[in-house]
């Protein structure tokens, strides 16, 4: 049913800038004072982790062994861990592994709720009763047992990590398109393609989708403060992602053994990072949402 | 008036009532209970009726909107019923429908020009130079500036959103128009702007109507024939005149009498109906109408009025007219 020119059209007509108007929206998404903070959180947090070792050209997994739990100095500026690693180069580095995750796991949730939630609603019937309560069943087991069983049933790298997490947080994602769906499906317009010939496809790709996209986004921005806060509580309980590779929750695990050695300097950095890395993100999705929803309504 | 262009034949339109946890079957609502009736090329049907009679679910039903649950339609002499999915495809090309409500009828998301060159999209006319030539002559066809093909459906009145609702379903060229409701969501004074443009284009393009309201003086004043219909059934079918002079059916002189006349001396009967509309999940025995009807007998509660020509081409389903 994809014939040429109709892909040729969805493109330029379905791209974000014709679905939330681009010019408007930018405007009502900046204007909010604590969306630009989030932004400019986010955009330090990111830099840090991926443009810092290029500038701080230190490695994260040597051990100076001479310099264990060395507070910050001139040589270490955010001093060294008890293996004697620079936890400056650390949080660059287990930043990059953080985001990375968060970000792609939010990414595969939201794809795999879209088509699930999007089939389920459309075709109805058994078919959806039975989608939706395969949802609930995995909805009714606590999400850190299910993380926990994946972790330890699949050594995870950062692939497979993604993966796990994104297989817990695209059920939220498909019963928020669901339900978008159901409401869509009955719009006299929808009827009104219907009548004109538009084959179910059509109606999936170019009605349904751009009016639900909006409030997808919001919930995979915040998605991302979730897988990040998943890992970190992952790598907090010795899961994750195995060493070396630093990551935050990681550090702030191995940290706990010298907190009453008085080492702050081990415990706040990946603390500050998970919490600014959280707050950026609600404050993001925060803004967008509130950029996207007064639209039409 | 010459060819029959539609030909609908005991149309049927049950929704199952479903209940409990294996959704059984516990009944049906009879929206659409046996609808005959043929239209000629060129005319306006008016189906008139008071909310929940099932005018609307005939509309969509005749276009396969909802799928009828009994029934035949033939449309040119084609079969409708008979149609897969892409048949019906191109057949939509040839029906099509206008909906009440003009607000909830456009895509809030499609500029003008894109909810109008969808239809050609859809059916693969043109190309694009030649749709937007065509977006912009229908939308100065419908009295809408063609410049206003870039806005958005929100930046519109109830009555240009309905002049873009019609250019809609004319773009395609069809024959048959159905026309469900579009001037009641609409001020008066767009309303009848709304009617004459409506009776301008079938005049042009040469359409056909199925024109389905519940205010009289439009329907009087637009139909050629006027059904009456009540609870999903065929009450009164005659030209508009010999209806609106001489009604048979007791339901449609009920009807009539409340219709507002423009002079406070003329004296008249106003007849109120008892009670309200009765359950179309359960509809009464006999007579549908003999709980209401004020010349009730013994007979309508027992026995199917039939229908039948009382006048020539006067029709009427009641055993006492």
């Amino acid at each position: 049913m994809l014939s040429s020119s109709f892909a040729q059209d969805q493109a330029e007509e379905i791209s974000l800038e014709t679905l939330i108007e681009r010019p408007k929206f930018m405007r009502r998404f900046w204007k909010a004072t604590t969306t630009k903070i989030g932004v400019i959180l986010l955009s330090f947090l990111i830099l840090f982790s991926f443009v810092g070792p290029l500038i701080y050209r230190h490695s994260a997994i040597t051990s100076h062994l001479l310099h264990t739990l060395q507070p910050p100095s001139a040589r270490f500026p955010l001093g060294t861990d008890s293996l004697g690693h620079n936890v400056l180069a650390q949080m660059m580095v287990g930043g990059q592994s953080s985001l990375e995750v968060g970000f792609a796991s939010a990414f595969c949730a939201m794809i795999i709720g879209v088509l699930y939630g999007m089939t389920s609603g459309i075709f109805g019937g058994w078919l959806d009763i039975i989608m939706m309560r395969i949802v609930d069943v995995i909805l009714s087991i606590p999400t850190i047992f299910i993380l926990l069983f994946l972790n330890v049933v699949f050594l995870p790298n950062l692939w497979i990590m993604i993966l796990i997490l994104a297989s817990t947080s695209w059920l939220g994602v498909s019963r928020l398109v669901r339900a978008e769906v159901l409401a869509i499906k009955n719009q006299v317009y929808v009827e009104a393609a219907n009548a004109l010939g538009a084959s179910t496809w059509r109606i999936m790709v170019r009605y349904m989708l751009p009016n639900f996209l909006g409030t997808v986004l919001v919930a995979a921005t915040l998605g991302i403060a979730d897988a990040i806060l998943a890992i970190a509580g992952l790598s907090f309980l010795g899961l994750g992602l195995p060493p070396p590779t630093p990551n935050w929750g990681g550090m702030l695990s191995d940290s706990m053994s010298y907190m009453f050695q008085n080492a702050w300097w081990l415990i706040y950095p990946p603390g500050l990072a998970i919490l600014i890395a959280e707050v950026s993100i609600n404050l993001i999705g925060d803004g967008l949402r509130d950029a996207i929803e007064t639209r039409h309504r | 008036m010459s060819e029959v262009l539609l030909e609908v034949k005991d149309l049927k339109k049950h929704f199952p009532i479903r209940r409990g946890f294996l959704r059984r079957r516990a009944g049906a609502v009879r929206a659409v209970d046996g609808i005959s009736l043929q239209v000629m090329a060129g005319e306006t049907l008016g189906v008139v009726g008071e909310s929940g009679c099932g005018k609307s679910t005939m509309g969509r039903s005749i276009l396969r909107l909802v799928e009828p649950t009994s029934g035949s339609l033939k449309f040119q002499n084609r079969d409708v019923m008979a149609m897969n999915k892409s048949e019906l495809r191109a057949a939509r090309r040839e029906m099509q429908i206008v909906f009440q409500d003009p607000y909830a009828s456009l895509n809030p998301r499609y500029t003008v020009a894109q909810t109008l060159s969808e239809p050609m999209e859809i059916h693969g006319l043109h190309d694009s130079a030649a749709r937007r030539k065509r977006v912009e002559s229908i939308l100065d066809r419908v009295g809408l500036d063609p410049s206003y093909s870039r806005r958005f459906p929100h930046e519109f009145s109830g009555g240009q959103r309905q002049r873009i609702g019609i250019a809609r379903a004319l773009i395609l060229n069809p024959k048959l128009m159905i026309l469900d409701e579009p001037v009641a969501a609409l001020d008066v004074s767009v309303q009848s702007q709304v009617i004459n443009l409506l009776e301008d284009l079938q005049q042009d393009f040469n359409l056909t109507y199925i024109f389905v309201a519940h205010d009289l003086s439009v329907v009087k004043h637009i139909s050629n024939r006027v059904l009456v219909m009540y609870l999903g059934r065929m009450a009164e079918l005659a030209s508009s005149y010999d209806l609106f002079s001489n009604p048979l059916h007791p339901y449609t002189r009920a009807l009539l009498s409340a219709v507002p006349v423009p002079n406070p001396r003329a004296k008249r009967e106003r007849i109120i109906l008892q009670g309200d509309l009765p359950s179309p999940a359960n509809p009464p025995s006999g007579c549908v109408f003999h709980t209401r009807c004020p010349l009730a007998q013994d007979i309508c509660t027992q026995k199917v009025p039939e229908w039948r020509e009382a006048d020539a081409n006067h029709f009427v389903a009641c055993h006492l007219a």
